[in-house]
């Protein structure tokens, strides 16, 4: 991470009696692309609106560009919005709603003609300058949105679930020209979803965010492989659960024993007593299925067999009553529903989450 | 096409008796009035069906030209402090919650089950000499004497204010709440100043209500005679007193037509003119 653009300081914000935000801080640096992931009402609309300025967080401070703005007013902020439902205004054309930041700053016609022509040029809509914002296709809104959001080139654009509204397919295609927009402008990027697939797909860093707080910060790669609590296993990839206690622990790998059986998995970093309990969180693709009686494995029953999206899911079914998935490509003949197997994992695929532990010890295992 | 073509039938059929009645109560009457515009009046009593156009060069009169002048000088001053109050009170009533709207709007229509009438009688009790206005005033000691407001141009200027301030009220109330507030806050965002996000964003997209209000006080406070009659006495003589007179006490039908028939082409020009600015058949806010 460069230079820090932007930095959060134990941010706090009530609504009434309800805490919406409890103690957010982070630190974002110069031309990073910052997902902010949840579901709804854990609070990332209300941080968003909070570094715009819309909102006043009741304890914390906001720094921009190493400067105290938790009190500036939102048009004194070097930070812009695309709103969730754009918000462009409907009584100005596509060229009015871009260049109305600079018609604010006073600037000569020609120069918005030119960042009006630019900014469309950006977002591949040239031409669209006479266009009134009801004429437009949800799509071409979106990146009108986004034109007149960037036309000024802040330092940090904030982005409010922007392509909530749209299909599957144009979601796919927006989320590849919003990174390239984001590599080519250097514009630091805050980028609020719900949706794990776009924050993975996009993001330099996830904060995944519950309750009004990060329960985890890191790339996408940490977030999807060391998830650091079951809520973050579960919700970004959703991977399985369980609980049991540790056996032995050597060479960073612990052995537990849960529902009737044995599973492994990474210390990363904790350290575990022999009796303690402990949770694991293990990917559907890493659990494989095992002939061996001897090899550390849990009995299960194979309780349903779908098949979407080129993935087969094989829904099992531990003694214990835990419920597990297992994934693979393609179609996989060998396993039948009713089935009694027994399921495995390598230990380097699977973590345990929830641990009471110092975060300085936590990140120093990841 | 075809389906529809049929369904539109059965709706223009359904609503034949409206179009009727509309004809025969509505367009029927002022073309009564057109025609009678152009006759000649009787000696003592009625129309002689002979064609003139002495109605209508009456009008150019000095006397009843500045009736004209004076009732569109009284209008545009009711309708100017109609706004300055209207506009601001039916704007943060949209912004009020909605428990809050409610109790304003129930306000705001407990002065509707009374007569107008009775209402305005209300305003002879304030503003008489020694009445509640005076006593407050001198009771303060902001006054030494009586100010004796009751028959002068501001008594008449209060009750037009007051008797049609609810319709801009109610007109800016609508369009303000259906504005998306998060385009103030795009515009705010986009570095525009409290004030430049109101002139810029706020006040076009509620200019069709605040429009529609002014049409909505400007004509009716032309034509509001009753109002001028016992609020200002016989000091203020507008057009709708002129009409009122000329058909009742002088029997000058013919005249009486005229006068109606300009003071609504005047009317219809002004909402042409509103149809051509805000581009909508509509008027915001007709209950």
């Amino acid at each position: 991470m460069g230079e820090t653009i932007l930095e959060l300081q134990s941010i706090a914000k009530r609504f009434g009696q309800t805490d919406v935000l409890n103690g957010v801080s982070i630190s974002i640096g110069k031309g990073e692309f910052i997902t902010l992931l949840g579901p709804s009402g854990c609070g990332k609309t209300t941080t968003l609106r909070i570094i715009a300025g819309l909102e006043t967080p009741d304890e914390g401070r906001v720094l921009l560009n190493g400067k105290d703005v938790t009190d500036t007013e939102p048009n004194q902020r070097d930070v812009n919005t695309v709103f969730q439902n754009y918000a462009l205004f409907p009584h100005m054309t596509v060229a009015a709603n871009i260049g109305y930041s600079l018609r604010l700053k006073r600037r000569s016609r020609e120069e918005i003609r030119a960042a009006v022509k630019e900014a469309l040029a950006l977002v591949q809509l040239s031409g669209y300058e006479r266009r009134m914002p009801s004429e437009l296709s949800g799509g071409q809104r979106q990146r009108v949105a986004i034109a007149r959001a960037v036309v000024n080139r802040p330092s940090v654009l904030l982005l409010d679930e922007p392509l909530g509204a749209l299909d599957l397919q144009l979601r796919r295609q927006m989320q590849s020209e919003l990174k390239a927009l984001q590599k080519q402008l250097g514009i630091t990027f805050i980028y609020i979803t719900h949706d794990q697939e776009e924050a993975l797909n996009m993001s330099d860093r996830i904060a995944v965010m519950r309750g009004g707080r990060f329960e985890q910060l890191g790339s996408p790669a940490e977030v999807y492989d060391s998830p650091r609590t079951s809520y973050v296993a579960r919700f970004v990839g959703t991977a399985n659960v369980l609980t049991g206690t540790v056996r032995s622990v050597e060479n960073g790998v612990l052995s537990a024993e849960c529902a009737g059986g044995c599973a492994g998995a990474l210390c990363r970093g904790y350290s575990f007593l022999p009796g303690s309990s402990v949770t694991l969180a293990v990917r559907s693709e890493h659990v494989e299925f095992t002939r061996d009686k001897n090899a550390c494995g849990l009995p299960a029953v194979i309780r349903e067999k779908t098949f979407a999206g080129g993935m087969l899911r094989i829904a099992l079914t531990l003694a214990d009553g835990t419920e597990l998935v297992a994934s693979r490509h393609g179609i996989d003949l060998a396993v039948r529903t009713g089935e009694a197997v027994r399921v495995t994992w390598q230990p380097e695929n699977a973590v345990p989450v929830d641990v009471d532990a110092p975060t300085g010890a936590a990140e120093a295992g990841a | 096409m075809r389906a529809r073509r049929k369904k539109r039938g059965g709706v223009w059929l359904t609503l034949l008796p409206l179009y009727l009645f509309t004809l025969v109560f509505v367009a029927g009457p002022l073309v009564y009035m057109l025609v009678l515009s152009f006759q000649t009046r009787a000696e003592v009593w009625g129309v002689i069906h002979e064609f003139t156009t002495d109605n209508y060069q009456n009008i150019l009169q000095p006397v009843y030209l500045n009736t004209f002048l004076e009732s569109f000088r009284l209008a545009i001053v009711s309708t100017l402090l109609i706004c300055a109050i209207g506009y601001p009170f039916g704007y943060f009533m949209a912004k009020l919650s909605p428990v809050w709207k409610g109790r304003v709007m129930m306000l705001l229509m407990i002065p509707f089950w009374t007569s107008s009438l009775i209402r305005l009688y209300g305003w002879i009790i304030i503003f008489r000499a020694n009445g509640t206005l005076d006593k407050l005033l001198m009771g303060l000691g902001l006054t030494d004497s009586p100010l004796k407001l009751l028959y002068t141009y501001p008594a008449v200027v209060v009750g037009m204010v007051y008797a049609l301030l609810q319709f801009m009220i109610l007109a800016v109330y609508s369009s303000a709440e259906k504005l998306d507030w998060s385009l103030v806050e795009a515009a705010r965002d986009l570095g525009a100043t409290p004030l430049k996000a109101f002139l810029t964003v706020t006040l076009p997209l509620t200019l069709p209500g605040l429009l529609s209000g002014v049409i909505l006080t400007f004509i009716p406070s032309m034509g509001l005679f009753f109002i001028a009659d016992i609020l200002g006495g016989n000091k203020v003589v507008l057009v709708g007193s002129l009409i009122q007179d000329q058909l009742m006490k002088a029997h000058n039908w013919p005249f009486a037509a005229a006068l109606s028939v300009v003071l609504m082409v005047l009317t219809s020009l002004m909402i042409s003119l509103y149809k051509r600015v805000t581009h909508t058949t509509e008027l915001e806010g007709l209950l």
